[in-house]
């Protein structure tokens, strides 16, 4: 028996945890000395009111949705993969590599390669945990996190000593050939002379993220791998009893996670950046954590999760900018949202459920 | 003399959202009674206990103890009106001794040692008074389970219960055990105490009750004399209809040796020998139950023939031998093998408790062809094929879109009985048919083991309810620490020699 309908379940409480979350950080602006009312107005002008802002949003967007989806696809297996901000970092390798060192004709063929070479990488990046995990029981959480490490000095030294260009003094690799640019929402929304998106980073990488939400849906619950996925993450004793292997999904779960992880590379190292740089991932395997948390580890929840922190992200770059209210304030704001969304979900969770079982009694009375 | 009684219901009503769990409940249990509860599984036996207990609270009705009217909002409110509680699964920490357990909860102070030596004393003393002797320094681990019971049957008795409560008690005990722990009770009601039994098992209630309540669907609806009822008078009034106790089945028409194992030895994880070269064969069209005590290697027979452990040893099937380890034995294997198993714990192995029921329907099985369309499943066929098979093996409620967690126990195993019978395999490996599943449900579920039987099929039975083994099965072979004891024919052997064959005692012959 459900305790609630679904859209109570799936919208109501995180709209009602964000809410809380909203007034608590406005009590903490307050405190700050500033006027919260006009901090969101600013946030919201700045993320979501002039084109350039949401094409910032939406480049935020789609790294969110690629690592929010890594961590979901694991997550259904009950493996915590907080390793997607070394996975994209290695996947970003791939990216430079193959555009880099073959001649692309067009974008469309570079992003096609960029893809593969993106989510090969970050798969591979995910597969030594993926297997210590599955053979040797060192637990994921911990390979995962140390891995972020090792990729962050593997890309440091591959940046400084291989990738950078004689003379540069710059630890980035060289910029990629024009052919391989991708198109920006400047180039393909803007109408000829329009200032529309200019500058924003947004890219047809969106759409490939887009799709990624879709083949992740099909894959976790139209196919037969996606059945052993979420068995093996509901029961590993049942899995068992049913042929599954568990050595055998764990790698793959993580294997495929780290893909995901990887191909945010396309829209930050090919879409944006067009050479590999250092930090590139700004964080984004860590917000994928949230995204999939309060995305319900569902790709409907992990794209409006990904846009609401994409709007967090462009927005409190806006506050920094035109306020006092220091940038860090936005990292407050988004633990905030992450408190109550994802730890806190059962304050809220609870007592609307019994709401709605006192509203049910009174209809059956 | 007091003759209040010592626990009065009144018009005990409790309902989680539009299920009433327990409708208008009035019943009276004098002291120094044993008074049963029978009832099928979702009756409500247990959400009437919670509420005596103060688990949950009712939403209607009063609770009189020794004649007061007692609130009780917590179970802390259950142990000061002297109630006590054992519980089907115990709560119990495994590596702290019998006396540390006894005073957890009931310390007398921050330090341990008064409580402990004053625990000491009564433990004594409460050990003479009640003959229920037990070492006071013994880990609770290295207990066996009939004196881990009985260490919780102290600990209610510490915290001065007049009134226990207890919880299918003997689910987990040998016959033997089961025979101790009614001394116990005897006991225990000679001296005073009033003794609430829940169970499922009509023998028990017969036996030692003096009062029996029949609970059906949320309603008492019947609370009389135990000597002046029946068991198919119970079960009746259980099932709401008249309910077929023996097995109805002919003699057994055994053929070839379909399922052949040879000296299996299986070695657990921590290195432990749990089968210690065990052989037995399956003949088409007949049933082999293995008998035993939880916990005597059964279960690692069935895990290695369902394939999810690795073995040494020869196992064939018509002929054709398995591999034990490596590539080739998972379940998978097995299943193509034509061995379909209902495995012994359906909650942790059988199903998905999460997923829907169509979707457990084809557990094992989702790699099919036939259950795939080009690169997807072929979802929609699935939940067909599903909705079908409940309505034909009665699964209630009928809607395949109910997770497997929503259905009662009974249920649950009939949506593992139907998925494994419709394969139609050449063995079956059935554990624990009806653990759990209430009267009407096993009915059933044993019918279909005995259709299945006589359309040719091997069936491996492994129970510990031995009168399950001897009405189902046409074998008998026991198990005892990792071995097998003996075989026996079911007509010609009963509860006595098997009993002692569980305990380890050989019936000489092999």
């Amino acid at each position: 028996m459900t305790k609630m309908p679904l859209w109570a379940d799936a919208i109501l409480v995180p709209l009602i945890s964000l809410f809380l979350a909203a007034i608590l950080s406005a009590l903490v602006i307050l405190g700050i000395g500033e006027n919260p009312v006009e901090a969101f107005n600013l946030m919201v002008d700045g993320a979501l009111k002039r084109s350039a802002g949401w094409g910032y949003t939406l480049y935020y967007t789609t790294n969110y949705i690629f690592t929010g989806l890594a961590v979901a696809v694991a997550f259904h297996a009950r493996l915590f993969n907080i390793g997607g901000e070394g996975q994209a970092m290695i996947g970003g390798v791939g990216v430079a590599l193959i555009c880099l060192y073959i001649p692309w004709p067009h974008w469309t063929l570079a992003i096609f390669g960029a893809s593969v070479g993106a989510a090969l990488f970050g798969a591979a990046w995910a597969f030594i945990p993926a297997y210590l995990q599955a053979k040797r029981g060192s637990h994921v959480v911990i390979t995962t996190i140390m891995f972020n490490y090792i990729a962050f000095s593997v890309l440091g030294y591959l940046l400084v000593e291989v990738l950078r260009p004689a003379g540069s003094m710059d630890p980035a690799s060289a910029t990629f050939p024009e052919a391989t640019h991708l198109p920006n929402f400047h180039d393909m929304f803007a109408p000829e002379g329009s200032r529309m998106f200019r500058g924003a980073p947004a890219n047809v990488t969106f759409f490939l993220s887009l799709a990624a939400c879709v083949l992740v849906w099909l894959l976790i619950w139209r196919t037969k791998l996606g059945y052993d996925i979420r068995s093996f993450g509901k029961s590993e004793t049942a899995a068992k009893y049913a042929g599954i292997s568990p050595l055998r999904i764990t790698v793959i779960a993580m294997l495929i996670s780290g893909a995901l992880a990887g191909m945010m590379s396309v829209n930050t190292t090919l879409g944006e950046s067009e050479r590999l740089i250092l930090n590139s991932t700004e964080g984004a395997g860590f917000v994928g954590i949230a995204v999939a948390l309060m995305g319900r580890n569902h790709p409907i929840g992990i794209l409006m999760a990904a846009l609401l922190f994409g709007f967090l992200n462009q927005g409190g770059a806006e506050l920094a900018l035109w306020t006092n209210i220091p940038r860090e304030l936005i990292v407050v704001i988004q633990a905030l949202v992450i408190l109550l969304t994802g730890a806190l979900d059962n304050m809220v969770r609870m007592p609307l459920e019994r709401l709605f079982l006192s509203l049910r009694k009174k209809d059956t009375v | 003399m007091n003759t209040a009684p010592a626990i009065e219901l009144r018009g005990i009503s409790k309902s989680f959202g539009p299920v009433q769990a327990n409708k208008d409940i009035s019943i009276s249990v004098q002291p120094g009674t044993i008074h049963g509860i029978i009832g099928e599984n979702g009756a409500g036996k247990s959400t009437l206990m919670s509420i005596l207990y103060g688990f949950y609270k009712a939403d209607k009705g009063d609770i009189y103890i020794q004649g007061h009217k007692t609130l009780i909002p917590d179970s802390q409110a259950a142990i000061a009106a002297g109630i006590g509680m054992v519980f089907q699964h115990f709560k119990l920490v495994e590596n702290f001794t019998v006396l540390e357990n006894i005073i957890l909860g009931a310390e007398d102070g921050p330090l341990l040692r008064s409580s402990l030596g004053k625990a000491r004393k009564e433990l004594a003393s409460l050990a003479k008074e009640y003959e229920l002797n037990i070492d006071p320094d013994a880990l609770i681990e290295n207990l066996s389970v009939g004196h881990q019971q009985r260490v919780e049957i102290l600990k209610a008795l510490y915290r001065q219960a007049d009134i226990l409560i207890l919880d299918e008690p003997t689910g987990v005990l040998t016959p033997a055990e089961a025979d101790q722990l009614f001394r116990i009770l005897d006991r225990l009601r000679s001296e005073g105490k009033t003794i609430i039994l829940i169970t499922h098992k009509l023998r028990e209630i017969m036996e030692y009750t003096d009062t029996v309540s029949v609970m059906r669907r949320g309603e008492m609806t019947a609370t009389v004399k135990t000597a002046e009822t029946s068991p198919a008078g119970l079960a009746e009034l259980m099932v709401g209809r008249k309910v077929l106790l023996r097995v109805d089945k002919t003699p057994a028409q055994p053929g070839e040796v379909i399922l052949d194992v040879q000296d299996l030895r299986v070695v657990d994880e921590k290195g432990v020998e749990r089968v210690k070269g065990i052989s037995l064969q399956v003949r088409a069209g007949e049933i082999l139950g293995i008998a035993g005590v939880a916990g005597n290697g059964q279960s690692e027979l069935l895990e290695v023939l369902g394939g999810y452990a690795d073995a040494t040893g020869r196992i064939t099937i018509n002929g054709t031998e398995l591999p034990l380890s490596g590539p080739g034995s998972d379940g998978g294997a097995r299943r193509m093998a034509g061995i379909s198993h209902v495995p012994e714990d359906r909650q942790r192995e059988g199903l998905i408790m999460d997923f829907a029921a169509w979707e457990n329907s084809v557990f094992g099985y989702h790699h099919d062809k036939k259950y795939q369309s080009g690169l997807l499943m072929d979802n929609k066929g699935i939940l067909a094929h599903a909705a079908d098979q409940m309505q034909r093996f009665d699964v209630r409620p009928p809607d395949p879109h109910l997770a497997a967690k929503n259905f009662s126990g009974g249920n649950q195993q009939k949506i593992v009985v139907a998925r494994e019978i419709e394969r139609n395999p050449d063995v079956l490996l059935i554990g624990q048919p009806t653990r759990g599943v209430d009267i009407g449900a096993i009915e059933f579920i044993h019918q279909q083991i005995v259709q299945l039987r006589d359309q040719g099929k091997a069936i491996l039975l492994v129970s510990v309810e031995l009168e399950e083994i001897l009405s189902l099965a046409d074998r008998v072979a026991v198990m005892f620490d990792g071995k097998i004891m003996g075989e026996r024919l079911a007509e010609t052997t009963d509860e006595k020699e098997l009993g002692l064959m569980m305990a380890g005692v050989s019936g000489g012959r092999s």
